[in-house]
């Protein structure tokens, strides 16, 4: 079953990014911690794809391998069939708002990517980009004057404005409170469904995986592997209400071996 | 384990190395500056070792590096036991703070030095001069750092004492001392190396013992720039002894938080 | 953290006042009890004060001190800047050369007297070159801590970007350390006012320490030495009051945020 699993469900569909057998090893102090042991994960083109797990299971070590900043101690990721030896603007990694330059204003941040374009090309992608994340009115304003969502929104603006054909999110709505959380997922898909990247989404939320995904990875504790791939076949919007959600939410629920009852 | 030791020691052996060879190319290139030179007046390093071991036989260097430590001690640490409990209270007391402030703060930017003609006044020449100067170059600096650490202290820390039923002066021993421990001790680190540089100072100007003295007197003594540039070697190192000292303070687990993490 | 809640418009005036009227009068008093005929008191100094600024002697002293510290400083900066970028940004290179940085920085600049008369004679450049020493070492080893400071993730997302080592050090890792380079700017600048005065009463024969050691020896002049020194502590805190103002560019504010 899990082998099946790991594979798309069309087989002969292009794939954007595939992982295979990768194993990540780190010593620190002597000892040595198995953090991520045989994951395989293939994903197609324009797919929306949530890894899910507990904290510190070893999710953001994965995407991070995905995304070039770490190289796997075993296996590898290819990404258009090619190896990947390091980041690239084709693919932007999005922190938590933490990453947005406190030094440059709404602006500069966005403009931070495009210094190969000439102006005209760069006001205009700025332009367009800052309406996409409805942060018109603040182009002038630093982050420090920005709310945790609007500094959200313009990390995810600079990434956009650079083209780039994937993005990796790591827990990217983790430090919003719970209503300006379900806000920015219904902009991720928004700007999603208008922009077509590839998304890798990591997150601890099983019901923003479920929300957003086209397919939920779920992880098991360290040394983390991918354990099941279910697929979300809802579409959206997606009630979160109907028999299906709450069908797949409580089997990924059973999975994590989690209990319905609070 | 035991090979992988064996095959890491020549490499790290080599990083250890590097400074050494550095500091030994400065001094090569120093010696032939001064050979160079036309007017034989500055020393090479071989001459001031030469001074060094001078003082050394003459038993003055011990006599002179005990004099400065024992005037630094006594001002610092007499500066130390008053700024630290005046900065404290004057730090939780607004009132209070708010008052002494500017007095403070035009009495902190007069260099110690400008002291001296006070000082020799009121204490005549001697040990006592040089103990006040070294404890005025320390207390306002502490004195600060002290408020500025009270005032650092988050407010959610109090009230989880006041929570807990403690009274105010528990509030102040349990919660409010160990919450600036951190932060004195990086003042007083800082301090202590400004006591340094007034001793030295003082010492050239007030009295006829310690590093300072010996600066000024080996000069004005028949020129001997030997024994002035091992002086400053000497105050050197003792300076750096100093700061390492303290350092390790910050080092001891208890007190290694900080609040910059957030 | 404080003990009280937030006190009334009215005393921010008033408690400033009332404690520098009480020191005044403490000053005023004691002077009189212990019937000094040495020491001025506050009256007395006022009068040196007025007198100094009579004869224009003040203004050029002023404007030495002044100018010495600009110099000085001012080349500590363009120096020691670049110095603390290069070694935070290689750290091979910092781990050669910071043991030499650290037995230099506790030599007190003053002990450097001798030295500097020897290179430059008696006159400004020494002055200028001690308070350079004095302000190089801080300044280093700000720049040096801002650099190894930055965080983790802002050099992976300008590496994500494509962005050259170059334009990484400019638009990144600069001004991501340029807070911290800013407060070990203002301490430099604080200790560079601090040996400004401790060379002019050895090394020249102008500026304020000067004054201070010229109204000691030429007449036991004590209301004229207070009067200097009250003049070098006013003058030290303007100076210090005009440097907190740069942390209000808004590009640079953001790193001063847990700071009154």
């Amino acid at each position: 079953m899990a082998a099946s699993a790991n594979k798309l469900p069309e087989t002969d569909a292009p794939i954007k990014l595939s992982a295979d057998h990768v194993g990540m090893v780190f010593q620190r102090d002597g000892k040595t911690t198995q953090v991520l042991r045989d994951v395989n994960l293939q994903v197609a083109p324009g797919e929306f794809v949530c890894i899910l797990g507990p904290s510190g299971c070893g999710k953001s070590t994965l995407l991070s391998t995905m995304a070039g900043f770490l190289s796997p101690s075993s296996g590898e990721v290819k990404i258009d069939g090619e190896l990947v030896t390091g980041p690239s603007p084709r693919r932007i990694f999005v922190f938590q708002e933490r990453g947005v330059f406190p030094w440059l204003t709404v602006e500069g941040n966005i403009a931070f990517g495009l210094f190969k374009l000439s102006r005209l090309e760069r006001d205009r992608r700025i332009a367009y980009y800052v309406k996409l994340v409805g942060l018109e009115g603040f182009e002038k304003a630093y982050p420090s004057e920005l709310s945790g969502g609007m500094k959200q929104r313009l990390e995810v603006a600079r990434a956009l404005a650079v083209n780039p054909d994937m993005l990796f999110l790591d827990e990217p709505f983790g430090a919003l409170d719970s209503i300006t959380r379900l806000t920015m997922r219904r902009e991720l898909l928004r700007i999603w469904e208008a922009e077509r990247n590839t998304i890798i989404f990591v997150t601890h939320d099983i019901d923003e995986a479920v929300q957003l995904a086209d397919r939920v990875a779920v992880m098991s504790d360290r040394p983390a592997t991918i354990q099941q791939i279910v697929t979300i076949d809802i579409p959206h919007p997606r009630d979160l209400s109907s028999p299906r959600y709450l069908e797949l939410r409580n089997g990924i629920f059973d999975q994590l071996g989690l209990a319905h009852k609070v | 384990m035991q090979l992988s030791l064996n095959s890491f020691l020549p490499l790290s052996l080599r990083v250890r190395l590097r400074p050494i060879a550095f500091i030994a190319a400065l001094l090569i290139a120093w010696q032939i500056a001064v050979s160079r030179s036309p007017v034989h007046i500055l020393p090479g390093p071989s001459e001031v070792v030469g001074g060094i071991v001078d003082l050394i036989r003459h038993g003055l260097l011990l006599k002179y590096i005990v004099a400065s430590l024992f005037r630094v001690t006594w001002g610092f640490l007499l500066a130390a036991c008053l700024a630290i409990p005046i900065g404290l209270h004057v730090g939780w007391h607004r009132r209070a703070e708010m008052a002494l402030n500017p007095l403070i703060q035009i009495f902190r930017p007069i260099s110690p030095l400008a002291w001296i003609p006070i000082a020799i006044l009121w204490l005549g020449v001697g040990d006592l001069s040089s103990i006040f100067l070294i404890f005025l170059g320390c207390f306002f600096p502490l004195l600060l750092t002290a408020i500025n650490a009270v005032q650092n202290v988050p407010a959610v820390h109090a009230n989880v004492a006041r929570n807990f039923g403690l009274s105010p002066a528990a509030v102040v021993y349990r919660v409010l001392y160990p919450a600036v421990v951190p932060q004195l001790i990086v003042g007083l680190r800082i301090t202590l190396g400004v006591a340094w540089l007034v001793v030295v100072a003082a010492e050239m100007i007030a009295v006829n013992s310690g590093l300072g003295f010996l600066i000024v007197d080996a000069r004005n003594a028949g020129n001997r720039y030997d024994l002035v540039v091992a002086g400053m070697v000497i105050i050197g190192l003792i300076g750096l002894l100093l700061d390492l000292g303290m350092r390790s303070l910050e080092r001891v687990k208890s007190l290694r938080w900080s609040y910059s993490e957030d | 953290m404080n003990s009280l809640a937030e006190p009334r418009k009215w005393e921010k005036y008033f408690w400033p006042v009332l404690a520098s009227a009480l020191f005044l009068a403490l000053w005023h008093y004691s002077v009189i009890w212990s019937a000094t005929k040495v020491f001025p008191s506050p009256l007395a100094v006022e009068k040196g004060m007025a007198q100094l600024a009579g004869k224009g002697l003040l203004w050029s002293y002023i404007a030495d001190s002044l100018r010495r510290v600009a110099l000085g400083f001012g080349a500590a900066v363009l120096v020691g800047v670049p110095v603390g970028l290069t070694l935070g940004w290689y750290p091979t290179a910092n781990q050669i050369v910071n043991p030499v940085l650290q037995i230099l920085r506790p030599i007190s600049p003053i002990a450097w007297i001798p030295v500097a008369i020897i290179l430059f004679g008696i006159g400004d450049t020494t002055a200028v070159f001690l308070i350079f020493l004095a302000a190089f070492f801080p300044i280093v080893v700000a720049s040096v801590d801002g650099v190894s400071n930055v965080p983790s993730m802002f050099r992976r997302a300008a590496r994500n970007f494509g962005l050259s080592p170059l334009q990484l050090l400019v638009k990144v890792v600069f001004p991501a350390a340029l807070p911290q380079i800013i407060i070990g700017l203002r301490i430099a600048l604080g200790i560079a006012w601090l040996v400004v005065v401790a060379a002019e009463m050895i090394a020249v024969d102008s500026g304020l320490g000067y004054l201070v050691i010229d109204a000691r020896n030429s007449g036991k002049r004590y209301d004229l030495v207070v009067a200097a020194m009250l003049l070098i502590g006013v003058i030290g805190l303007v100076l210090d009051l005009c440097f907190r103002r740069l942390r209000n560019f808004k590009s640079v504010r953001w790193g001063f945020r847990n700071e009154s």
